[in-house]
């Protein structure tokens, strides 16, 4: 009888492309906002995830997420050092420092500066140049797509294209001049603003004046050491937050979480694509159940059981549940694909896609069962009912 | 209960009440009647008479409140919920006054939902639809969906479907009532060729006089009793 359920759901095109459209249209949505909500979580982040190098991040205790920025007096790279456990530390400037460009205007760009002897915490691709550099006089690395877009040089004539900032080329850093060394590619940032690498003490120098300049302590656990026991240890001797990298990722994006209106404006996107999906999807489900009602009575007059019948239905509704999800999460990677190298973020993880799939199965048994429950009840004497 | 006759359908003093209280209707009243085998039995009488709740009791979509209906000797309101839709599948054969085709099916294919509902592989089904179709002068429209066929050929496809798994007991519910008097004439012509034979008896509700003349008898029905059973359509008169 599967046959017959698959015709019978084929057959009536009108209502078989309706339910798609509601379908495709709640795995569309669900898969996309998920997609652009995770995208957004990850680059909040995507710091820490760049710097592969430290086990551990230490901090002060007060700091909330990776750009929840409280100095640290430089004495305490020394502290943890002497933290039994620790294989090596680095120290991490990270501040917000204005670059002027060559026409005169100003941009807000994001300073990282890296330990002046192992340059640990450097960006994870280098496009042009070479990370060692930075060790240049006046040496900055400067992100690839701000290179292109935020920190380009004026175009020559009005109207033109803005000519990309390149290796050789320099700009001004709180009044400092800076040399670009190199470019390389970063993981877009939650703010989008520019990120440069340079040394360090050459950050300190281009940052205002204050007491405190050292942002973090990146920390290096020996082989065999555990690093959530080396952090507890960093925190019991320094009075210091230590947390391991993946604890310091679910803080910040904790933070995001909590104090952001994002997981709400996304999860109304989501919900909504799930009710209007589950509306249009079971609405037009139960509909084409409700139309071919004497159908179903006549096959039961004639012998189809309930069980079989429940088959029937349930497979309509599954066989429409896989097409419009496939497309929907068809037409969802494609607008990823389309959108990679914009600013949007989109990032799908398997679980995306698993909680989608959950969506509709879930929007398809609904549905389903709305259907069941009247052909169940359905008497088939219906069918001698002209 | 087992109960052996020769008789294919046995019903003593049957009755059906829909609803409960003052808005209670009483659609049969204690109905006795026999069909034989090998018999093409004709319900008929006025619209609310109980013609049609009575074939839903012999076909066993239909429970009665009280008496009995043995059917091929099978007490049919005993047995379970599962073992009567298997009874129904396996012994009794529709056409039912709407065609009530399964639109997206082709003749071949609605012809054979019986045989699938049993369990006959599609191919198989098909392959006997086919010859089916052929003994109610549509093979040649097999393919053909329920929407390019007319009337009479629809209800000719109905035909074969209530034949294809070769039931004991088929039951029509007005099969010519939309249908002109010829189309009409040459379905019950069809019906009475093909499917009336020895072990097989039908059952058909009509109010169409035009075709009392095929039937074997004729049960006169009216306010849920059955008046009187005739052999001709002159003695109704």
């Amino acid at each position: 009888m599967n046959f017959v359920a698959l015709k019978m759901l084929i057959g009536d095109r009108a209502k078989y492309i309706g339910i798609l459209i509601g379908l495709t249209f709640a795995s569309l949505l669900i898969t996309q906002q998920a997609s652009i909500f995770w995208g957004l979580m990850t680059r909040t982040y995507g710091q820490i995830s760049d710097m592969g190098q430290p086990d551990i991040w230490v901090m002060d205790p007060k700091v909330q997420f990776i750009d929840d920025v409280k100095p640290l007096q430089s004495t305490e790279l020394y502290r943890v050092r002497g933290v039994e456990g620790v294989e090596w530390v680095a120290p991490l400037y990270k501040g917000l420092l204005k670059a002027r460009l060559s026409n005169g205007s100003f941009q807000t760009v994001i300073c990282l500066g890296l330990d002046d002897s192992t340059l640990i915490g450097g960006p994870p691709e280098m496009v042009e140049g070479e990370l060692e550099d930075l060790r240049r006089a006046e040496g900055v690395i400067v992100d690839v797509v701000a290179a292109q877009g935020k920190l380009a040089k004026p175009a020559a004539t009005e109207g033109g294209k803005p000519t990309p900032l390149k290796v050789g080329d320099t700009l001004e850093i709180n009044d400092h001049r800076a040399v670009v060394v190199g470019l390389c590619r970063v993981s877009r940032t939650f703010q989008s603003q520019p990120v440069v690498f340079t040394t360090f003490s050459r950050a300190t120098t281009f940052a205002p004046r204050e007491r405190k300049l050292l942002s973090f302590v990146l920390v290096g656990a020996k082989p065999g050491v555990d690093q959530a026991e080396l952090s507890a240890r960093i925190r019991a001797a320094t009075g210091l937050a230590a947390w391991t990298a993946d604890e310091f990722k679910v803080m910040t994006m904790k933070y995001f979480l909590k104090y952001t209106g994002i997981p709400v404006n996304f999860g109304i996107a989501v919900l909504l694509g799930f009710l209007i999906g589950t509306v249009i999807a079971g609405q037009t489900f139960y509909n084409f159940t409700l139309e071919n009602i004497r159908q179903f009575g006549a096959l039961k007059a004639m012998g189809t059981g309930n069980g079989t019948l429940l088959r029937m239905i349930l497979l309509q509704s599954l066989l429409a549940g896989s097409i419009g999800y496939g497309i929907g999460v068809g037409l969802a990677s494609a607008f990823g694909l389309l959108t990679r190298n914009t600013e949007l973020a989109f990032r799908m993880p398997w679980w995306v896609l698993t909680a989608s799939a959950g969506a509709v199965l879930f929007i398809c048994m609904l549905s389903a069962l709305l259907s069941i429950r009247k052909v169940v009840k359905l008497e088939p004497a219906i069918v001698f009912k002209s | 209960m087992t109960v052996a006759t020769a008789d294919a359908v046995v019903c003593r003093g049957i009755t059906k009440v829909y609803g409960s209280g003052p808005d209670a209707v009483p659609a049969l009243r204690g109905i006795d009647l026999d069909v034989k085998s090998g018999e093409l039995m004709m319900l008929v009488g006025p619209s609310g008479c109980g013609k049609t709740t009575l074939i839903s009791v012999i076909a066993g979509i239909l429970d009665q409140d009280e008496g009995t209906c043995h059917v091929f000797g099978e007490d049919v309101k005993q047995l379970g919920a599962r073992a009567k839709t298997a009874f129904r599948g396996r012994t009794v054969g529709f056409v039912f006054q709407a065609y009530n085709l399964l639109p997206a099916l082709n003749a071949a294919e609605n012809v054979a939902v019986p045989l699938l509902i049993q369990g006959v592989k599609r191919k198989e089904a098909v392959d006997r639809a086919r010859e089916v179709l052929e003994r109610v002068d549509l093979g040649h429209r097999w393919r053909s969906l329920p929407s390019q066929l007319s009337g009479g050929q629809q209800q000719r496809v109905a035909i074969g479907r209530a034949l294809v798994h070769d039931p004991k007991l088929i039951v029509c519910d007005e099969p010519t009532s939309a249908l002109d008097q010829e189309t009409g004439h040459k379905v019950m012509e069809i019906l009475r060729a093909v499917a009336v034979g020895p072990g097989r008896s039908l059952v058909i509700v009509t109010h169409d006089a035009r075709v009392f003349e095929f039937a074997d008898r004729i049960a006169k029905m009216n306010d849920g009793r059955v008046e009187r059973v005739v052999t001709s359509a002159k003695e109704l008169r």
